[in-house]
């Protein structure tokens, strides 16, 4: 396909490897954002391909992960509700929540359905006049144009029968997070491409002069994530800290103004509780009062859920770059995909979950032969 | 969940006062809604994220980028030799 497969050329790859291994002279700790960028680094084993002074460590970008649990009980208490129909992305289904997943209400008789766009929810309330429709409106900057369109064309349209349970996340807010950890180890990052093609990046601008950190807002493609990476050591062996555009194809430094426009006029900027993380001070949306109509939390009356996590989980510890998966006791054995303790193994797109899946549960039975790894069980 | 792929708009449309598009991945057409990029036009290769257009694919830069990456090997001949082990590493695959 054009313009995906032109960025996983083998050869093209390997050039990019090889310019990386000559710039690179000291040890450096860099980030990826996004969980599809961790996702794709994993399937590809881009991280075996650079030199071993270069450590990537996966961000918290991964907006299924991240919602909190009490949230996704109150999602499955409205979802097991016989007057709604529960919609969602295909993601959230697995999620576990305090008692089963959103499979297991709707095994129970649930009316639960994926939908692939929102606006798939306007023609489901359309049909349903008598049912009130509620979508599970989570994601970052990049998915909030298309909830926000939603909640504003059931507004226009005055279908009072169509709601969202909003759990909308921010970007910035998280890295700003990390970099103030007194534990941060992070010295560099591969800045999230999609979020970005909505929001530009001005805004990582002053997070970039402040704490001293190169941002270079990378793609998902192999090439893109080696180019990235390649842009960042750059920046970092030259003593640099500025925010640069790999992914200059898809965005500019102002992102997607109309997109913009509606997302504000929607959402408005709220305090938000990060699973593994905890509350980050102005780190997500929630529907302005305008659309209060519209607003899932409250037209259900769904009580404050105090939820705990297993203790030995420290998925927080790893979505702030401070430590790997295989670090922890629990990874790929107490804790899969299947049966997921924490935020980063819940999602396929989480750290942990993406380590599992290309086999590298496995490594540490087979520690010291990194190199027969390449490639992994992709 | 941030997810996004580029596609052809071989179609535009109006439906209740939207601007939609049938976009082609490879094989498969898929309907998207291109509200957000007013601009777009038949031909055009739109990033469609959950069925909506969230931006146009800058086909000069694509271009431009990949020239870039395509010629790294010049410059790396140029400044350095190849480090044999990334090679021999590489091979491995």
């Amino acid at each position: 396909m054009k313009y995906l497969d032109e960025y996983r050329d083998g050869r093209v790859a390997r050039k990019l490897v090889e310019e990386i291994h000559r710039v690179q002279t000291k040890p450096w700790v860099i980030m990826e954002v996004c969980g599809g960028q961790t996702h794709s680094i994993v399937k590809h084993g881009i991280d075996y391909l650079l030199p071993e002074g270069i450590e990537l460590v996966h961000g918290p970008g991964c907006p299924v992960c991240v919602t909190p649990l009490e949230m996704i009980d109150k999602a499955h208490s409205i979802a097991r509700r016989p007057d709604v129909i529960f919609c969602s992305f295909g993601d959230m289904l697995r999620v576990p929540g305090s008692d089963g997943d959103l499979f297991t209400i709707k095994s129970q008789g649930g009316d639960v359905r994926v939908v692939y766009s929102p606006l798939d929810c306007l023609k489901i309330a359309r049909a349903n006049p008598d049912k009130q429709v509620v979508f599970f409106a989570i994601g970052f900057e990049t998915t909030a144009p298309a909830n926000a369109m939603l909640a504003w064309r059931a507004q226009q349209e005055g279908m009072k029968n169509v709601s969202l349970l909003v759990s909308h996340v921010l970007v910035p807010p998280a890295i700003a997070a990390i970099l103030q950890s007194p534990l941060n180890r992070v010295q560099g990052f591969l800045g999230p491409g999609h979020v970005c093609a909505i929001m530009g990046y001005r805004e990582y601008e002053p997070m970039s002069a402040r704490f001293k950190v190169p941002i270079v807002i990378t793609g998902f493609e192999p090439l893109d994530i080696l180019h990235g990476t390649l842009m960042t050591v750059r920046q970092l062996e030259a003593g640099r800290a500025e925010v640069e555009n790999q992914y200059s194809r898809i965005l500019d430094r102002e992102g997607n103004r109309s997109a913009q426009k509606l997302v504000c006029s929607v959402f408005e900027i709220a305090d938000r509780k990060w699973r593994g993380i905890g509350t980050i001070p102005k780190s997500g949306y929630k529907l302005r009062w305008e659309f209060r109509e519209h607003d899932a939390e409250r037209l259900f009356d769904v009580k404050e859920i105090d939820t705990r996590e297993p203790a030995i989980c420290i998925s927080g510890q790893i979505l702030k770059g401070i430590k790997k998966p295989h670090d922890c006791p629990a990874f790929g054995t107490l804790c899969s995909p299947q049966r997921p303790l924490g935020a980063t193994m819940v999602s396929a797109e989480g750290a942990c979950a993406a380590y599992y899946a290309y086999g590298r549960h496995l490594k540490a039975e087979r520690e010291n032969s990194t190199a027969s790894l390449v490639g992994g069980a992709a | 969940m941030c997810l996004a792929i580029p596609g052809k708009v071989v179609e535009a449309f109006d439906q209740r006062g939207m601007r939609m598009a049938k976009v082609q991945f490879g094989g498969i057409v898929r309907e998207a809604c291109l509200e957000y990029v007013p601009e777009t036009q038949v031909g055009d290769y739109v990033l469609v994220h959950v069925g909506f257009a969230i931006s146009r694919v800058d086909e000069a830069e694509a271009h431009r980028t990949y020239q870039l990456l395509e010629e790294l090997d010049q410059l790396t001949e140029l400044n350095a030799p190849v480090v044999d082990e990334i090679a021999t590493r590489g091979d491995k695959q």
